[in-house]
Order: C-alpha cells, then structure tokens, then sequence
C-alpha cells in the first residue's frame, strides 16, 4: 500500500483572502514571523500497491480533472512514505 | 416552449427560476441531476445554491452530473444556457466560460440589493435590455469574485463579451467589477447576481430581473 499526496495551491496571481484573514491573524497572537501566508488543499489518497508511475501519471490527470482547477490552482504529486 | 430548470442536491433557486420562467409564459421543466435525458428543452437555467454542498470547489462536483454531460453538449452546439450564481461557478468549471469564481475579497458572505450595469444586449438572455441599462436585483453569495488571467479579461473586454457589470463599489472583488460575461456566440451567459428573484416588485427589490427570461422567450419564439 503507498499513499500519493496531491497538494493544491492557488496561482501566486490570485487573490488569497483566507491565508490574509490568517497572516493577519498571526500577529494578533503574538506570532510576528510571518510576511505572508497562502492556504491551499492537501488529498492523501491511499492505493493498493506501490505508485508506479503510470499510477501517478493516473493520478496526475485525476488532479488536473476534478483536484484542481488549472484556471486558477496548480497541483503537486509526491509519494508519501 | 420549454426551458428546463435543474435540480441538483443542493440547489435553492430552482424554485424561483421555475416562477420566473412561468412568468413569461414559457413551460419550466424540472431537470434532475441524475438524469442526462433533457426532455425536449429548447434552453436551460442552472440556478443558484449549493450544489453538492460546495465541496471541494463551488461547481466542481456538478460539473461531473449526468444532465451535465448532455447540457455541456447541447450548450456547444448552441443551446441557450444561463448559469445564475452556483449556476455559473458550474459554468466557469465546465469549462464553457471562462475563469473562475473565488471567495468575496472581504471573505463575508454577502446579501444585498446590487445595481448592475447591462454591457453586451446581443446574448440570448439579455435582448429586451438596452446597453447602459441599469437593473437593481439581488446579489447573495460567498465565492463571487470573478478571476482570470490578464490574456483572458483582455479578450473578453475586447471581444465584448462582458454581459454586466457591478455598479458602484466592487462587492465582491471581481475583475473589472465583472457580474457576468458570455460566449463569442452569445447563448450561454453566466451571472452572479439573481434576475429570477427580481421578476416582481412584490417579492424581489424590482422587476428588473425579468428581461432575462422576457429576452430568452422572444428568442425561443422567433426561431
């Protein structure tokens, strides 16, 4: 069994405002170490066997699908051990 | 003549597109989710809501509906379609327009009273209004700013393609005061704001919603 996490972020041009309302929310508490935050989506999709890569190929073209939305998001792909 | 209204779990504004529609004496069919056949529509309205409980993007899931895969077919060969609020977050996630539909830059969920502007009069839905117009009718969502890239905005503002425009203030963040925009053949427009809430002063802040559905009939009728 291996698990694939497909990581999702919003396009570095397009407006973030939930990690705003979060990078203004940090100093509110006394953390001052951030310049900017940016809140994206993470899917950990467990499978039979090892992620072969045309499991990840497969897996590739599910994110680019229905995972992400390519207009305005980019994706990753890795393999979690 | 027929326009279907679909239903998908989660849809609120079926009911009131359905009202509008009868208002302008067409026949509103009830469309399911489930089911790709049409019934015979000559036009469809996918109406406002929470379509599979918003869950992973506003429009992602329902994309993927049966009665999607026959409306995204017909639309292509010129079926007029109008996709209002999560009708048209479905819209941007077919594909079938362009950008897409994010969190209000103030992250508040709005609901007011909104004035548009009517820029592009040649679509399927939008033919009784005259260019300038200015309507007041509701505008209720959470994820309504309109994004896309520079090329994209550059071609629809080029092309005309933007059908209103918010007046006054942006509510929500969207790009160029966008509240909705069309394709090059003018049949499928999509919309934030709510014309079927706003087809009577009884129930809605004016009637200024009802030239979307006047517009479709005159269309329908003179085929």
């Amino acid at each position: 069994m291996a698990k694939i996490v497909v990581d999702v972020m919003l396009k570095p041009e397009i407006l973030d405002p939930q990690g705003q309302a979060v990078g203004a929310a940090l100093p509110r508490l006394g953390f001052t170490f951030a310049t900017s935050v940016r809140q994206g989506k993470r899917f950990e999709i467990e499978i039979e066997g090892e992620a072969t890569p045309a499991i990840l190929a497969e897996v590739s073209k599910a994110a680019e699908t229905l995972l992400a939305n390519p207009v305005i998001e980019s994706f990753n792909v890795s393999v979690e051990n | 003549m027929k326009i279907g209204v679909v239903t998908f779990p989660g849809s609120l504004d079926d009911r009131d597109a359905a009202r509008a529609v009868r208002a302008v004496g067409a026949e509103a069919i009830a469309l399911w989710h489930g089911d790709s056949d049409l019934h015979g529509v000559d036009a469809v309205i996918l109406p406002g809501g929470f379509s599979y409980g918003d869950y992973l993007r506003c429009g992602a899931i329902s994309r993927f509906a049966p009665v999607m895969s026959s409306i995204i077919e017909k639309a292509k060969s010129g079926m007029p379609l109008l996709g209002i609020c999560n009708g048209f977050q479905v819209l941007c996630e077919s594909h079938l327009l362009p950008g897409a539909l994010t969190r209000n830059h103030a992250l508040h969920f709005l609901c007011s009273d909104q004035t548009l502007k009517i820029e592009n009069n040649s679509t399927a839905w939008t033919s009784d209004y005259e260019i300038g117009q200015e309507i007041v009718i509701p505008l209720k969502n959470g994820e309504g700013s309109f994004q896309c890239d520079d090329g994209t905005l550059a071609r629809l503002e080029g092309e005309g393609l933007v059908v209103a425009r918010y007046v006054g203030e942006n509510p929500n963040g969207s790009r160029n005061l966008i509240a909705g925009i069309t394709n090059a053949r003018g049949n499928i427009v999509g919309l934030m704001p709510h014309p079927e809430h706003a087809i009577d002063p009884l129930t809605g802040p004016s009637a200024g919603g009802l030239g979307f559905f006047t517009s479709i009939m005159s269309q329908l009728v003179s085929k």
